[in-house]
């Protein structure tokens, strides 16, 4: 099955598309020859400029949800097309938290498997052939869909980079969602923006993370305070996320964010597998573990062998010290 | 008020995984214990029967060779009884796969809630329950960190990226759970004992009236083309800290003029 046309889930935040969508986007270019992309919402039309800036052509607008949860509606709109036989070839959907929703969604509706944790995406033998980073990123697997019918791909974020084409903006046309029934009745309520102090865990150039190193959960306002000397943001590993130190938005790795700072410092972190692919790919890695076998060290430029309860304090006062 | 729990049975993430070298599916053979992320599920479903003021925890779950260990687990924790599909025929189910077969079970115990965690902790494709809410005609909320029932209704806060969203669902619903949203109990000693004679309904492929071509490798209509070794980072310094060992930090970071 040949691949001529790519849709990609525009999701936005903050009267923009996300990052990610811009990278999928730029991926999508290399694969297809017509890029189009699904929104919702409200500023389609500032958001179908800048995705005509990256390559999408058209904008399958299903407008406003009415306070409904994406993944229903999203879903519903883009089996519909395809339904008519209007749909793409494959959809690339950000691994975010209304992607995910979209995607499962959509899979079990058109009846068709979602390759999920793609970290590559490539053209081949007039297919798609998608790369994933297994046990900790030491493999990389490489996977392909065997039977017709549209390729569903979720993609992790920071597996492209995002380039604009200087594209003109994406004319928009009305993709309304076909009634959905039960499966839509969950409603948002209300919306809740957590303070931030910082830049955001995934687009921090310095991330400080904490482990179960730390030892007990009030330990972690080390990680914060390092975290803003350093202008980054804190992330922690799944250990401290599970035991309820510090909440879910915080975690780094597999079943958490990736990212990709100029130095990531992992505190008492040991560095499991689940935790290595989210980290692996930063462009200096800094760890401090007391124990000296720790996988940690195995991917960090710099590693300090020592306890984190004496090396952070002082840490810290050095930085405050140099101002 | 009827809570079904779907819960994964792993191999010890202790232990190093590997894939089978022909079919390079992850192997599953040895001794499967409960996920860790399913742990908070099994918690919350407790808590709500609780605060409901009865009900029954069922538990779901899909593994070969009629593995049971992980489920006893859950037992002891408090759950009234399980349901587990085990067949050949399941081998090399995939994620969609896996969520026809947990429907088709969920099905039975008729269900006012389903929990589930946001993915499991060894193959984590993050999108079976998803999938079985839509199989299931239902609502679903994702990413919960806080779940609260109401007469009729399900109340959640949902993780965002910008904080949470309270979102509303009526009964019955479908909704994952992050992790350390609660503090899963241990089993006493007398939950271990009567977990052992709790009931566990072990059921096939056909017994859930499902087609042997939508599951195993047959239905997964994927296949991995090629497992490559990654490129390796070359290997970094090592300092032993005796109480300087954060000056090297500063240092390597004013190298890196982040300082």
């Amino acid at each position: 099955m040949s691949v001529d046309k790519i849709w990609v889930l525009a999701e936005v935040a903050d009267g923009a598309p996300i990052t990610t969508t811009l990278e999928l986007i730029t991926q999508a270019r290399q694969l297809a020859g017509t890029v189009e992309a699904v929104a919702w919402g409200e500023a389609t039309e500032s958001v179908a400029a800048t995705l005509g800036e990256y390559g999408v052509t058209t904008v399958h607008d299903v407008g406003d949800l009415g306070g409904a949860l994406p993944g229903v509606p999203i879903a519903s709109a883009i089996a519909a097309a395809v339904s008519a036989g209007n749909g793409p070839d494959a959809i690339l959907l950000p691994a975010t938290y209304d992607g995910r929703d979209v995607a499962g969604r959509l899979s079990a509706k058109l009846d068709r498997p979602v390759l999920t944790n793609v970290v590559g995406l490539t053209a081949d033998d007039g297919g798609l052939v998608t790369q994933h980073a297994i046990f900790g990123g030491s493999q990389v697997l490489s996977a392909r869909f065997t039977a017709e019918g549209p390729g569903i791909y979720l993609i992790r974020a920071k597996s492209f980079a995002a380039e604009p084409s200087g594209g003109a903006p994406a004319s928009v046309v009305a993709a309304p969602a076909p009634d959905s029934g039960a499966t839509n009745a969950a409603r948002i309520i209300a919306r809740h923006v957590e303070e931030r102090t910082g830049p955001k865990l995934d687009e921090a150039a310095v991330v400080v993370s904490g482990g179960r190193g730390l030892g007990e959960k009030d330990q972690y306002a080390l990680i914060e305070e390092l975290a803003s000397l350093l202008k980054g943001a804190a992330g922690a590993s799944r250990a401290i996320v599970d035991a309820g130190w510090v909440p879910y938005s915080h975690q780094v790795g597999q079943t958490g964010k990736t990212v990709k700072p100029t130095v990531y410092l992992a505190c008492g972190i040991s560095g499991a597998t689940q935790h290595l692919v989210g980290m692996k790919n930063s462009k200096n890695i800094v760890a401090i573990n007391k124990d000296a076998d720790a996988p940690i060290f195995s991917v960090a430029d710099l590693g300090i062998v020592g306890d984190v309860h004496k090396v952070l304090p002082k840490l810290i006062e050095a930085l405050k010290a140099k101002g | 008020m009827n809570v079904v729990v779907c819960v994964k049975q792993i191999p010890d993430p202790a232990a190093p995984p590997a894939l089978d070298a022909g079919t390079k599916n992850l192997v599953r053979a040895g001794k499967l214990i409960l996920d860790d992320s399913d742990a908070y599920g099994v918690e919350m479903a407790l808590q709500l029967a609780d605060a409901a003021g009865g009900g029954e925890v069922t538990l779901v779950s899909m593994a070969p060779n009629g593995e049971t260990s992980g489920l006893r687990t859950a037992l002891a924790m408090g759950a009234a009884r399980a349901i587990l599909v085990s067949d050949d025929l399941l081998a090399g189910t995939d994620a969609l796969g896996t969520a026809k077969v947990l429907a088709a079970a969920i099905k039975r115990a008729e269900p006012d809630l389903i929990l589930a965690a946001t993915e499991s902790s060894d193959g984590y494709t993050g999108t079976t329950p998803v999938q079985i809410a839509e199989l299931l005609g239902l609502p679903s909320v994702t990413f919960a960190k806080k779940v609260e029932i109401t007469g009729t209704s399900v109340k959640v806060e949902r993780q965002t990226e910008a904080g949470y969203d309270e979102v509303e669902s009526p009964l019955p619903v479908l909704v994952t759970v992050t992790a350390g949203v609660v503090e899963p109990r241990y089993p006493s000693f007398k939950g271990i004992m009567a977990a052992k004679s709790k009931p566990v309904e072990i059921l096939t492929v056909a017994d859930l009236g499902l087609d042997a071509g939508q599951v195993g490798s047959a239905g997964a209509r994927q296949r991995i083309t090629q497992v490559a070794d990654a490129e390796a980072r070359a290997a970094g310094e090592l300092v032993v800290d005796e109480g300087e060992g954060h000056q090297r930090v500063i240092e390597f970071l004013e190298q890196l003029k982040v300082l």
